[in-house]
């Protein structure tokens, strides 16, 4: 129930003006929705492709490759995809960099205001996580996604965590995950290296298992780059590598019909 | 019917600095019968005393769940507890839903005194008739608060407001250096003793006329509580076997006699009878 009359009748938003802070006459006028026309995102415009995270025995390691692409343009070529959150967390965007941009602005908002309330009390892994998949679903639910899939991961008071949320709201939580491409091609072998062994599996082997997925991905995925990022999420805190190069072997094309020079 | 000219309109100042309208804010606290505070290492409990308004009336209710962790003691207008209480299980709902975390405590009691703040300085408003104790755990263990009309929280080792409040905090303060370390049972021990302090000569605490909140581990005479030490009001019943650990009023030490009634205090029998209305 809702004990202020001047409430009453009008669409309910705790977040305007929570303390009716202002007499009724100062209060903003109801906004119309129609004023500036309605503009929906309809698809993604500037992408980035997979992103790969597991668990390990220390923590969590993320890896994104630093490409984004424009179409099947490969735009910009040392973008970061992972982005610490406060310091005990990190996210990894594919999909739009954009609305990763705008991702990113509202978390950073969130740790400030968390931040300068000064009494000891922080947003950790599994706190941001419940949040994006609240403005996720709630940017769907207005047919107006951040067109996104998103992996969280973060280490606090001795527990790890990783989750997922994407642009539907949809969100879960395993030991190793991947988004995009890297769904299909890397998840199999996350999940055999991984699953089951995540407390046993140390930093130096976790880096390992990435490595060779991201150097697979680069061989399969047409929007992926041999350039990449590792996010390592521990008691120490958060840690996000140089850039890091996978190095290939491109011999093997010669011999595959239509790639290589035609003999036939 | 103005006690003063800066009575009419509590946002203006009175030559002497002060906001009338504020303090009889304050003075309305101190009609609502008492209600007690205190805290140990490892609980937060609160007790209160519940008036009937006659034989034939339920006693009135003091005590109030916010969320699992956390809940409030009241004393003053009923009514206004209730806007501030819908309005904390509000936020902490909201703590839930955007981020699965229980709303800090600390946070919890500034947003109500943000809301009493506001009303000590916009025009056509008034402020809030009502004290709460807030009393919850987090992280940090557990935590109680006061909160009061002026828009002022503090944190507190042990607290009391209400009707004759004066006397249960007398006996706080003499005695809150030990509730650090006390069990659940001797620390509710405490807050009975600290209550007893506020009734009238002839009044005993009873199974009916008193309401205790607890946070923390469940203790000895306790079953069925979670193993987070959720909130939980005991009344009835449960609390004889509490009741029954208090030492006698004549032999108790350090009880002193309760201070006479000032000759100006409403005759018994009024509705209204353990009230003593400040001059």
């Amino acid at each position: 129930m809702d004990h202020f009359p001047t409430n009453w009748g009008r669409p309910r938003n705790d977040a305007f003006d929570a303390y009716g802070t202002y007499p009724i006459h100062q209060r903003a006028p109801v906004k119309d929705t129609f004023a500036e026309g309605v503009q929906h995102t309809q698809q993604p415009i500037v992408t980035g492709t997979s992103v790969l995270a597991i668990q390990y025995k220390d923590g969590i390691m993320m890896a994104a490759d630093n490409l984004a692409s424009y179409g099947s343009l490969a735009r910009f070529k040392d973008v970061r995809r992972l982005h610490a959150v406060g310091t005990s967390t990190v996210i990894g965007a594919s999909g739009d960099m954009s609305d990763f941009q705008a991702i990113q602005s509202i978390l950073d908002d969130l740790v400030t205001d968390e931040f300068t309330h000064g009494d000891g009390h922080d947003l950790g892994p599994a706190e941001v996580h419940e949040y994006l998949s609240r403005v996720m679903y709630a940017r769907r639910s207005k047919i107006n996604p951040l067109w996104n899939s998103l992996l969280v991961g973060g280490f606090r008071d001795g527990k790890r965590f990783l989750g997922y949320v994407d642009l539907l709201g949809t969100t879960y939580s395993a030991p190793s995950i991947a988004t995009g491409y890297g769904a299909y091609i890397a998840i199999p072998l996350l999940r055999a290296a991984v699953d089951g062994k995540q407390d046993q599996l140390t930093e130096e082997n976790a880096k390992k298992i990435l490595h060779e997925c991201m150097r697979v991905l680069f061989y399969r995925d047409a929007r992926s780059l041999d350039k990449y990022q590792i996010a390592t999420v521990s008691a120490a805190g958060v840690t996000i590598s140089d850039q890091i190069q996978i190095e290939t072997a491109w011999g093997f094309a010669e011999g595959i019909r239509g790639y290589g020079a035609q003999t036939q | 019917m103005f006690r003063n000219t800066y009575d009419s309109d509590n946002t203006v100042f009175s030559p002497q600095g002060r906001l009338h309208q504020v303090e009889y804010a304050l003075e309305a606290v101190k009609q609502g019968s008492a209600a007690v505070g205190l805290r140990s290492k490892t609980h937060a409990i609160l007790l209160a005393l519940k008036r009937s308004f006659g034989e034939l009336a339920s006693y009135q209710q003091k005590m109030y769940r916010i969320d699992d962790h956390v809940g409030i003691a009241i004393a003053g207008l009923t009514s206004d507890a209730r806007v501030l209480s819908n309005f904390m299980r509000q936020q902490a709902m909201s703590s839930r839903m955007l981020f699965n975390r229980p709303a800090p405590v600390n946070r919890l009691v500034g947003a109500i005194a943000d809301k009493a703040q506001v009303n000590t300085q916009e025009y056509g408003r008034r402020p809030y008739g009502v004290g709460l104790l807030v009393i919850g755990q987090d992280k940090q263990g557990p935590h109680l608060y006061e909160f009061s009309p002026s828009g002022n929280s503090y944190e507190y080792y042990a607290m009391s407001i209400g009707a004759r409040s004066q006397s249960a905090k007398t006996y706080l303060e003499k005695h809150y250096e030990s509730f650090a370390d006390c069990t659940l049972e001797e620390l509710i021990k405490h807050g009975l003793h600290a209550l007893r302090e506020t009734l009238q000569q002839d009044k005993e605490l009873t199974i009916n006329n008193t309401s205790l909140g607890i946070i923390g581990p469940g203790g000895a005479h306790e079953e069925n509580v979670t193993a987070e030490g959720d909130f939980r009001i005991l009344e009835g019943d449960v609390i004889q076997v509490y009741l029954d650990t208090m030492t006698p009023k004549e032999t108790a030490e350090g009880a002193q006699a309760p201070p006479p009634a000032p000759a100006g205090a409403p005759q018994a029998g009024t509705g209204d009878e353990d009230v003593q209305m400040a001059e």
